[in-house]
Formats: C-alpha cells, sequence, structure tokens
C-alpha cells in the first residue's frame, strides 16, 4: 500500500514537473519555416525581420525559432512535423510550396496553429492562409519604371510562371503604359526563385537588348549588381526587401535602385501571435496591402524626378486610403476581349487565379 | 519575336563571363579526375572560393589578391579531402559529398556579415590593338583579367597531360595506381598535387562567382555549379579541350535562353536550357556502351581506393 502511494506521488510529481508547463503556457512559442537563407537580403529576409518584430512586441512572453533553406517537398513536412513535435504553438510556413506539407502535418496536431504564407488551401480548422497585395506595389513601381526608361523597353524577371507573378506583370505593365503610351515590355522566366548568377545573366539579357528599367520577381539582389555595370544608364528596384545598399553609389551619385516594393510582415505576425496569447485567435484567410502597411514602397532615391516622385506618393496615398485599385478598368485581355469595363475593378478570385496577360504585352505566357 | 534585338557580339561576351567559373571548377576537377580520384566537393570547394574571394577584397581592396586567397582556401579545404580519402582510406563519394555540405555551411558562417555590400570588381582590360579591332575587339578581347586566365589554365592542362613526363606519370596513376606504385611513384603525393590543384581551380571558378559576375557575397550563391562542373567533366569525356567546349556550351545555352526569351521567343526556352543534361546524358550512354573506344572511357581507376600494401 506505502508502495502504491509512493507511486502515486512520483507519478503526480512528474506529472507536476514535465507535463504542467506544457499546460500552463507561461510562454508562446512561435516558429518560422524559410524557402531560402535569411542572408539572401529579399524574401526570406524580410519574413525573419517579422518574426524578430513579434520577439521584440512581446519580449519574454514569447519564443520564436526558426529554420532556414527548408527544400519545398517531403523535407518541409519533417521539418514542420518536428516544430510541431519540440512545443511550437504557431507555425508560420513561409514558401507557396510548403502548402500541402503545411496542411498534412496540421491534421495531425490539432492543438498547433499553422500560417500559410501565399497559399490557398486551409483543410482543416487550424490552418490560416495569408498573403500581401503585391500587385499594389508594382503598380507604383510600374508607374516609375514607364516614366524613368528612355528606350521605351522595360523587363521583367519572372520566377515561375504562377498566378501571383502574372498579376505582378500585368499591374507594372498597366501602370507603366498608363505613364506612358510608347512602353514595350520584355519579360524572362529564370524558372527559380533563387539563383544569383542565373538572375544577373537574365537582367544582362535584357539590358544587352537595350532594356533599361528592370524589375525582378525573384529573391537576390543580383539583378541590381548587374545594373549597377550600365554606370547610371539603367534602373532596377528593390524586391521584397529595401535593398538599401544600391540606393547610392560609392561616389554619392544616384545608384541602380530608385525604389523598392518591400513585404512588411510585421504586422500580420504580430497580430496573429498576439490573439493566440489573448484567446482571440481565429482561422483566417488574409490579403492585406499597402493600407495595413504590409505592401511599402521603400526611399525613391534622387534619380528619379521630383513630379516622378510626386505622382508615385500620390498613387500610394490613395491605395492606401482604399481609393484606388490598380486593377480599375477599362482593361482588356492580351487577345483584345475585354476583362474590365470602365471604371470596374477586379474582384479577387480572377486575380489569384490570373493566367492572362493584359492587352499590349507581347509573347505567351509557358505552361 | 525580334531576333534581331540580340546583339552577337554582346552575346559572346556575355557567354565568355558567365561560362568562366565552371570552366574553372571543371578544368581543376578533371586533372583530379585523370589521377584517379572522385572529387565530388566541387560546390563546397566554390563557395568557399567564393566567400574568402569576396572577404579578401572587401579587407583590402585588391581583388587579385582575392582570387589568389580563394584559391589558396579552395586548396586547404580539398586537402582536408585528400587526407581523408588517401591517407585514412575513407569512401570518396561519401566524403567529397561531406566537403559540399561542409563548404556550404563554413561559407554562409563566414559570410554573414558581408552581406549586402559591395566589393572592387576586377577592370576590364585595355588591350591595345586587339582591343580596338571591329567586332572582335569588343567581342573576346575586352574582359577582365581572369576569363582569359581560366583559357591558360585549359591550354596548360592540356599541354602539361600531353606533352610533359609529369603529366603521364598522373595520368598512369589514374589509370593503374597498382602499376604505378610497382614503377616506383608515389601515388598518393600525385594524388594529393592534383587534388590541391582541383580545390584551387574551384576556389578560383567559386572567387569569379563572387567578385565578377556576381559582384556581391549571397549565401548559397554557386546554386548547383559545381554539380555542372561535375557534369561538364564527363561531357567532356577527360579531355581538356572539350572541357572548354562543354563549359562554353553550358554557359552559351543558359546565357542564349534568357536572350532568345528576352527577344519574345516563349516556345522551346526549357528544352533549351535542358538540353545540356539531356547531352551529357547520351554521352553517358554512349561512353558506357561502347567499351572498345577506350579514348572515351573514364581514368581506369577513377574512385578506387589505393593502398600501397594491397
Amino acid at each position: 500500500m506505502i508502495r502504491r502511494t509512493l507511486l502515486a506521488t512520483a507519478a503526480a510529481g512528474l506529472t507536476l514537473a514535465f507535463g504542467a508547463p506544457a499546460m500552463a503556457q507561461d510562454t508562446t512559442k512561435a516558429c518560422f519555416v524559410y524557402v531560402g537563407p535569411i542572408g539572401d537580403g529579399g524574401w526570406t529576409y524580410q519574413h525573419h525581420q517579422g518574426a524578430l518584430a513579434v520577439k521584440e512586441e512581446y519580449g519574454d512572453k514569447v519564443e520564436i525559432a526558426w529554420q532556414e533553406s527548408v527544400p519545398e517537398g517531403a523535407d518541409a513536412e519533417r521539418v514542420i512535423t518536428q516544430m510541431a513535435l519540440s512545443g511550437c504553438n504557431i507555425i508560420f510556413t513561409t514558401s507557396f510550396g510548403y502548402m500541402d506539407p503545411t496542411n498534412n502535418v496540421a491534421a495531425k496536431f490539432p492543438d498547433v496553429k499553422f500560417e500559410h504564407s501565399t497559399g490557398y488551401k486551409r483543410e482543416h480548422p487550424n490552418v490560416s492562409t495569408y498573403n500581401a497585395r503585391f500587385y499594389e506595389g508594382r503598380a507604383v513601381v510600374g508607374h516609375i519604371a514607364g516614366k524613368m526608361t528612355e528606350t521605351n523597353k522595360i523587363g521583367y524577371i519572372g520566377s515561375f510562371p504562377i498566378p501571383e507573378v502574372i498579376m505582378g506583370i500585368n499591374s507594372y505593365y498597366h501602370h507603366a503604359k498608363l505613364a506612358n503610351p510608347d512602353v514595350e515590355l520584355v519579360v524572362t522566366w529564370a524558372y527559380t526563385w533563387f539563383d544569383p548568377a542565373k538572375e544577373a545573366d537574365a537582367a544582362r539579357a535584357m539590358l544587352d537588348q537595350g532594356v533599361d528599367v528592370i524589375t525582378a520577381h525573384t529573391d537576390s539582389t543580383a539583378p541590381l549588381a548587374e545594373i549597377a555595370k550600365e554606370g547610371g544608364s539603367a534602373w532596377g528596384f528593390g524586391q521584397a526587401s529595401d535593398m538599401a545598399a544600391f540606393t547610392t553609389n560609392d561616389d554619392g551619385t544616384p545608384g541602380p535602385r530608385i525604389a523598392s516594393i518591400i513585404d512588411e510582415w510585421s504586422p500580420y505576425y504580430i497580430k496573429r501571435v498576439g490573439a493566440l496569447m489573448d484567446g482571440t485567435y481565429e482561422q483566417i484567410d488574409s490579403w492585406a496591402g499597402m493600407p495595413e502597411g504590409e505592401v511599402v514602397i521603400g526611399t525613391m532615391n534622387d534619380a528619379i524626378p521630383d513630379d516622378v516622385k510626386a505622382e508615385a506618393q500620390a498613387m500610394i496615398d490613395a491605395i492606401s486610403a482604399g481609393e484606388y485599385h490598380p486593377f480599375t478598368g477599362p482593361i482588356n485581355k492580351q487577345d483584345g476581349s475585354a476583362w474590365l469595363a470602365e471604371g470596374e475593378t477586379a474582384d479577387d478570385g480572377t486575380l489569384l487565379g490570373m493566367d492572362f496577360y493584359i492587352e499590349g504585352i507581347t509573347g505567351d505566357i509557358p505552361n | 519575336m525580334d531576333l534581331s534585338n540580340i546583339n552577337p557580339i554582346l552575346l559572346v561576351a556575355s557567354i565568355m563571363i558567365s561560362a568562366t567559373p565552371i570552366l574553372l571548377a571543371a578544368i581543376g576537377e578533371m586533372v583530379v579526375e585523370k589521377s584517379g580520384v572522385l572529387n565530388l566537393g566541387v560546390e563546397g570547394m566554390m563557395i568557399t572560393g567564393a566567400v574568402i574571394g569576396f572577404i579578401v577584397a572587401i579587407n583590402t581592396g585588391a581583388p587579385l589578391l582575392g582570387f589568389a586567397m580563394a584559391a589558396l582556401a579552395g586548396a586547404l579545404l580539398s586537402l582536408a579531402f585528400g587526407v581523408l580519402t588517401q591517407v585514412f582510406l575513407s569512401n570518396q563519394v561519401a566524403t567529397g559529398l561531406g566537403l559540399t555540405l561542409l563548404g556550404l555551411g563554413l561559407s554562409s558562417l563566414l559570410g554573414k556579415p558581408y552581406e549586402g555590400m559591395k566589393a572592387e570588381t576586377l577592370p576590364k582590360l585595355d588591350i591595345p590593338l586587339l582591343g580596338d579591332l571591329p567586332v572582335v575587339g569588343r567581342m573576346l578581347f575586352s574582359h577582365d583579367i581572369m576569363v582569359y586566365l581560366s583559357l591558360c589554365i585549359v591550354v596548360a592542362v592540356w599541354a602539361f597531360l600531353k606533352y610533359t613526363r609529369a603529366g603521364l606519370i598522373l595520368r598512369a596513376v589514374g589509370e593503374s595506381h597498382d602499376s604505378a606504385h610497382a614503377l616506383g611513384y608515389k601515388v598518393i603525393r600525385v594524388r594529393l598535387l592534383a587534388i590541391m590543384f582541383g580545390g584551387a581551380c574551384a576556389g578560383l571558378g567559386g572567387a569569379y562567382l563572387s567578385l565578377v559576375r556576381v559582384p556581391q557575397w549571397t549565401e548559397g550563391m554557386t546554386a548547383g555549379a559545381g554539380w555542372i562542373a561535375l557534369a561538364i567533366v564527363v561531357f567532356a569525356s577527360w579531355r581538356a579541350g572539350r572541357v572548354l567546349i562543354g563549359a562554353y556550351l553550358f554557359g552559351g545555352i543558359s546565357v542564349l535562353q534568357l536572350n532568345l526569351q528576352a527577344a519574345g521567343l516563349t516556345w522551346g526556352v526549357q528544352y533549351l536550357s535542358m538540353s545540356p543534361y539531356l547531352i551529357t546524358i547520351l554521352v553517358l550512354v554512349f561512353i558506357s556502351s561502347n567499351r572498345s573506344r577506350s579514348s572515351h572511357d573514364a581514368p581506369a581507376n577513377l574512385g578506387q581506393t589505393f593502398h600501397a600494401t594491397r
């Protein structure tokens, strides 16, 4: 009898020692899965800034953990499972290719919250998705590109032909065209998110063919470094991150990065982790943009004339205030058929599934 | 589509720049394999060269010193591989893969403080007379010194293997280490030297990436270039001249398909970008199906462990 009591006491003690902290939740653990290295200076770097902002906001009440360069596919599932097992309360998976792994793991851990970036599958109540309206930023840099080009040829380095990228191309071209009716768009597909040498080659190919303003939809700063070799006759934009190192040359002249589209994930991450801590957390599908501060245009440098800066700022203000939608008709599809009538704005469903170019863009979208 | 937008002069010039890193890495690896050693760590040695070259160039302002240090770093890293595989007789494939992982991790650790910085790049050479020639002047004679050095290395390796006694010994060690050992040649010493040469070349190739082609340091920036170098060696069936052709073909197709895209061609670029790999597979099939043609064969003792007492 005594022995049995002893065992029971020991069992209770063990529960107290090991089980209790997990139940009491003094700290919330937020975990992040990154597709590239934090040092890419672009996409992953910005997600990590968001993670650090969460820590900054809540201090000792949260604990953050992350894993870099996780390949999309089977490896991702293993990493996410490992995170769920290691006591993460909320896991942010920050690339499109983590969509199925995230949902698979979510089925096994109903008490853990999962947040998948840029995807659309929410198969379980504990999976939310979030994205940002990057096309709002593309509209602003498109306007600047249309005004800045002297050869009337502007370029876009695409990663993969997915709706996200096609949306960006259309928005960029539409606003360049509004700013400069003679503008012509050149698109090259790199078929990679991150390969600095290839991104530089793509920029070089376009520069050699007379393109003088380039925006990239890949993750590294290599296109800007390649543009810098032109010595002030060609321009580019920071992508995902500010890429401020290219704003000014060593001799003080304006650098090749004349503006940038910054992904600002901090407000979203802080909001979601906060909601989890105070118990107001719900499954959502978030697609915020400039009004919420998730898409930000970085400082415009002095290569841009003042009147163009003012126009760009006016567009930023209008989008932020909700007064202007970058896809406002009249806009036709590439084949000339009507898409948006005068004053009509695009609905989110069409944008998220976008698989067509708008009128004026030459070339086909690869399959 | 408007192919007239493609300027052949600029196209050839950018192909030469684009192919130089893989050419350097491939010619080094070819010498290693000629000595009978398979070093799969090219990627790791390249990226170590890239980060070391960049760090040295930033801190000293001398890109050429960066290249020298990158070669040294590549050689030292490959020496670790050499000691493990030649002295401690570890498995070459596993050790080479380990070297790649080590190089990737080490470079990202060393490179952390240097992200987003800009280094001094190599100036374009201003060659008198040749550089002023129409067309070919801009195409062939207006590059930086490393482009020409890489071509010199190819010629030197070719002449070394074909015409010198030392080159003959190196080939003998690769074809039959037991016979070479019986003749009194120092198999392990020859192989260690070849491995270090391969490491130095890979280091130079990596530094060319971080100092000239993409003049900046980004983690993981080689993005598989080392593996392409390995494929080129097979593609070239272990001949220096064909390594040159292979590297320019691989680099050329990658640049060409981007130029075609920029000129408006959208059909078939994916096929064009995969064609070098298809050709490599075809070459492999050809080699293994045609045993009588020994000139296409890999060095007979490639990848085999040598131990003098056996």
